[in-house]
Parts: structure tokens; C-alpha cells; sequence
């Protein structure tokens, strides 16, 4: 179980190329300015968005392959999304929008029922199962968010900002069941995001981007060590940057 | 000076407040003073029994039946093809999108005449059926294909809006959670759309029931068959004005309703 990953893609303003491999149960955070490119990388791992060229390999899987042709069509991923708006859907209840994945796969309603409620449970949402969506608070469509992405038990889980709308508490819960999450079910998962907080306590590497390529990758004590211009003025606010470069 | 410049506007901005105010207050009188007169014409009385004479009786249901079916084709055709133009990029949507407006400006008896034809005895599509003995024009077949062509773009124009409204992220969530294209379409797209579509199709359904011009040309005037409430006022306006009457304060009821419920419904969405 794992992921290899070598694409390209011209963006509106900058080509995406990276290559890299995520292990199972490994969190690959990839953390990058807005507009580097993060969101576009998840759209082309999920489906949504084509590669020019390249590979894409989920456990022995080809997913897409330019050379050869071939282009697993989204539906047939099974790759669980965390939007970064979270695109839950409005009419209905959290309830249904979890159960929404099982039902297309014709799983069954009495076991539909047992697996939501799990998952309902694990991100703490037994309460507003029959709520309709539209009436969650954002911490609340995150959560939803990540209940449906995860109980579809997908090969490989992609989020995008996935705590950012939680408090400070729950992000910090947040970030660790994710991670055992992950570890226990055994997939590659890879996070987005802006936060080094997230990059540092959900990544088992971390790998920053900046217009469309990774420039550094390694363990988050590593990038610590070696430093980076991207974590220098992460930490020394960007209105000092011009003073911080090394 | 700068006194005196505020002064000045506070000035003109009194006389537009004053002109808006007439203005709107003369339109509201032109709208409401016609339909108001319509109604002081007639005794509760007489509208009632003049709703059982068989004219007024066979155009209403005519008109009712005839516009209810010419709403649900317009629905069947008009959302698939209202999700093509407004998702789906292809070489001529442009002229497509043009085409489809056409029988908005154009004039509805040439419309009617269009239609004549083209599905008249003689006419490109008309000729193929009389082959097999089956006409179409002076049908209400005919009526129901002349509804449909005037009506089809109210339906179309609304229903691409609400397509076009709606945020791409639900159809993407919907396809990485494992639905194909038809469940997404029916489970997630629809019921995000619903309010628009129905606000379309209350639009069209209003169009067809009105519909005049297209239809006498091209499917007369028949009673029982094709002469529709519009055409039956028309017609009875120069023997039997109360049943003419009758007939168009039935009209002017369903419109009041018709426009009650797509404010409602338009409401309820927003």
C-alpha cells in the first residue's frame, strides 16, 4: 500500500511538477504560500483535475498513466477528499451526508447505519445527526466533511486545510486522531495546508511547496534543523522577511 | 459654497424623491386601472353562470390540460439540455444558446406561421407524417407544439442560471465519494436546483396558458380542440362579452397566483 506520484501540469501561471512517494499509513504534509499550487496537486491526485503528463500509482494501481493511457475515472478512485470549503451538502442531514458514499455503493441500509454511527461517534457528531447541513456551524461541516470522506474507507485520504475552522482545543484532537486515523487503516494520506502547526504536529514528513514544485522535503524536526526561507519567515512574520534571509 | 452645493443637491434629491414617486405611482395606476375595470364589468352572478355555458368550459379545460402538458415536455427537454449549455463547453453553444432564445423576440404569429410550415401538409416535417395519414396542423397536437416552442426558452434561460449558480465542489465531492454521473445528478444537482427549475417551468406554464398568436395560426380555432382560452376570448368578445369576461378573469386569477408562487419560491430560496 502506497502512493507514487510523477505529474505535470500547466497552471495559469506557473507548471506543476512533483514527483514523490507517500508510504501506507504515512501523513505527507505539504505546506506552501496560497497560489503554490497545493489545492491543484490534490485535484489531480483525486481525478478532478488532469495531469498533462505523468504517473500516478496507488497501491500497485495505475491510476493515470499518460504513456499508456490510462485514466481511472474519479467515481472509481475511492480516494476520500476533505474540501478546503468542505462541500458538504446542504440539503441534506449530517447523517446523509456521511451515509452519501455508502449508499452509491450499494452498501446495504442496516450496515450504512452502523458504520455512519461509528464514524458519527469518532468525530463527535452523534448529536447532530438528523441537523441539516446548512445549519452546522464551520467546525461542524469540517468534522461532517471528514466523517464522509473517512467512512468510505478510501485507499488513500487527501485533505485540504483540514482543521483550520476547528478552535484551538479540537484542533489539537483534531490533528492526533487523525494521524492514528491514518496509522491504523493503514493508507498514504497527504494534508494541505498554510499552518506550520498542522505540518508539525499531523506530518511524518512534510514538504514545502512553492509555485507548483517541492523545493524541501523531510521529517518536521529535519526542516527545523536545516531551515528554510519559507519557515524562516513563516516564524519571523513575512513583513520582516527582507531582514531574515539567511 | 460648499454650503450652498449641499443645499442643492439635498434639493434635487427631494425632486427625485418626489418624481420617483409619481412615477411609480402612475405606473401602479396603468397596470392595476385595466384589470380593475375588467372585474367591475362583471356580477359574481353572472360569472358563475357563465362558466358552465360549454365555451367557456371546454376552453378552460383545453387551455389547462394543453399547458400542464407542453410544462412537463418543456421540463423533459428543456433541463438536460439547460445542464449541457450551462456545464459542457462544444463548438457553437454560442449559436445554440442564440437559436434557443429565438421564439422569445420573435413574433408569435410568425411563429405560428413557421410552424405551419414546417409541420403543415406541405411542410418539411408535416409531409413525412401525412405519408402515414396523420396531420398536425389544426391538432391539438398542433396547440401543444405551438406552447412548447414559445414557451421553451422562459424554461430554458432559468434553468441554465440555476446550473450556472450552482458551485462545481458538490458535483466534485459527489464523484470522489463514488456517485456516477446520473445519481450525482439526480441526488445531489437537482434538489440544489429545484427552486429555480420550478420557478422556470411556473414561468412557462404562464406563457403557454397565454399563448395566442402562434396558436390560432397554427392550429385554429376550433372549439373543444384547439380553441384555448386565449383564443376563445377572442373569439366570444364579439357575441358573448360576459363569457369573455369570465374567461379573462380566470386568466388574470392564475397569473396572480402564478407570479404569488415564484415570488414564494424564489423567497424560499434565497
Amino acid at each position: 500500500m502506497m502512493l507514487d506520484v510523477a505529474l505535470h501540469r500547466n497552471l495559469r501561471d506557473f507548471p506543476l511538477e512533483v514527483e514523490f512517494c507517500v508510504e501506507k499509513g504515512e501523513t505527507l504534509v505539504l505546506i506552501g504560500e496560497n497560489g503554490s499550487g497545493k489545492s491543484s496537486l490534490l485535484l489531480l491526485l483525486s481525478g478532478l483535475l488532469l495531469p498533462d503528463s505523468g504517473k500516478i500509482v496507488l497501491n500497485k494501481q495505475v491510476l493515470f498513466d499518460n504513456l499508456n493511457t490510462i485514466q481511472v475515472p474519479v467515481e472509481e478512485r475511492n480516494i476520500g477528499v476533505v474540501f478546503q470549503n468542505y462541500a458538504i451538502f446542504p440539503h441534506m442531514t449530517v447523517f446523509e451526508n456521511v451515509a452519501f458514499g455508502l449508499r452509491r455503493r450499494k452498501v446495504p441500509a442496516s450496515e450504512v447505519r452502523v458504520r455512519v454511527e461509528e464514524y458519527l461517534s469518532l468525530l463527535s457528531l452523534e448529536s447532530l445527526s438528523g441537523v441539516r447541513a446548512n445549519q452546522l456551524s464551520g467546525g461542524e461541516r469540517q468534522r461532517t466533511a471528514l466523517a464522509r470522506a473517512l467512512v468510505i474507507e478510501p485507499a488513500l485520504l487527501l485533505l485540504d486545510e483540514p482543521v483550520s475552522a476547528l478552535d484551538a482545543v479540537a484542533q489539537e484532537r483534531m490533528r492526533s486522531e487523525l494521524r492514528s486515523y491514518v496509522r491504523n487503516a493503514d493508507i498514504p494520506c497527504i494534508a494541505v495546508t498554510h499552518s506550520f502547526r498542522d505540518a508539525f504536529a499531523l506530518g511524518d514528513r512534510v514538504g514545502v511547496m512553492e509555485r507548483g514544485r517541492i523545493v524541501q522535503t523531510g521529517t518536521p524536526q529535519e526542516l527545523m534543523e536545516i531551515g528554510s526561507e519559507f519557515l524562516h519567515h513563516f516564524f519571523n512574520g513575512s513583513s520582516q522577511k527582507g531582514n531574515n534571509h539567511p | 459654497m460648499n454650503a450652498g452645493k449641499r443645499n442643492f443637491l439635498e434639493r434635487k434629491g427631494l425632486f427625485l424623491y418626489l418624481g420617483g414617486g409619481a412615477l411609480l405611482t402612475l405606473v401602479l395606476i396603468f397596470i392595476v386601472t385595466p384589470i380593475i375595470s375588467l372585474f367591475l364589468r362583471i356580477t359574481p352572478e353572472e360569472f358563475l353562470s357563465s362558466l358552465s355555458s360549454p365555451v367557456v368550459w371546454n376552453a378552460l379545460t383545453l387551455s389547462l390540460i394543453t399547458a400542464s402538458l407542453s410544462t412537463l415536455v418543456i421540463i423533459l427537454i428543456g433541463t438536460p439540455v439547460a445542464w449541457i449549455n450551462a456545464r459542457h463547453r462544444y463548438p457553437g453553444r454560442e449559436i445554440v444558446d442564440t437559436l434557443i432564445d429565438l421564439p422569445l423576440v420573435l413574433p408569435p404569429t410568425v411563429a405560428g406561421l413557421a410552424l405551419l410550415m414546417a409541420f403543415g401538409r406541405m411542410g418539411l416535417i408535416g409531409n413525412f407524417f401525412y405519408q402515414f395519414g396523420i396531420s398536425i396542423a389544426f391538432t391539438t397536437l398542433a396547440v401543444l407544439i405551438a406552447q412548447v416552442f414559445v414557451s421553451l426558452p422562459f424554461y430554458i434561460r432559468q434553468a441554465r442560471a440555476s446550473f450556472e449558480q450552482l458551485d462545481t465542489m458538490y458535483e466534485n465531492a459527489a464523484r470522489t465519494l463514488g456517485s456516477t454521473a446520473v445519481p450525482t445528478f439526480v441526488t445531489i444537482i437537482l434538489p440544489l436546483v429545484k427552486t429555480g427549475l420550478i420557478a422556470g417551468a411556473i414561468m412557462s406554464f404562464a406563457r403557454a396558458l397565454g399563448e395566442f398568436g402562434a396558436t390560432i395560426m397554427f392550429a385554429g380555432n376550433f372549439q373543444g380542440r384547439t380553441q384555448t382560452m386565449p383564443l376563445a376570448i377572442y373569439t366570444a368578445m364579439q357575441g358573448d362579452l360576459i363569457a369573455s369576461i369570465t374567461l379573462s378573469v380566470i386568466l388574470i386569477l392564475i397569473s396572480f397566483i402564478v407570479i404569488a408562487l415564484v415570488k414564494l419560491k424564489l423567497k424560499g430560496d434565497a
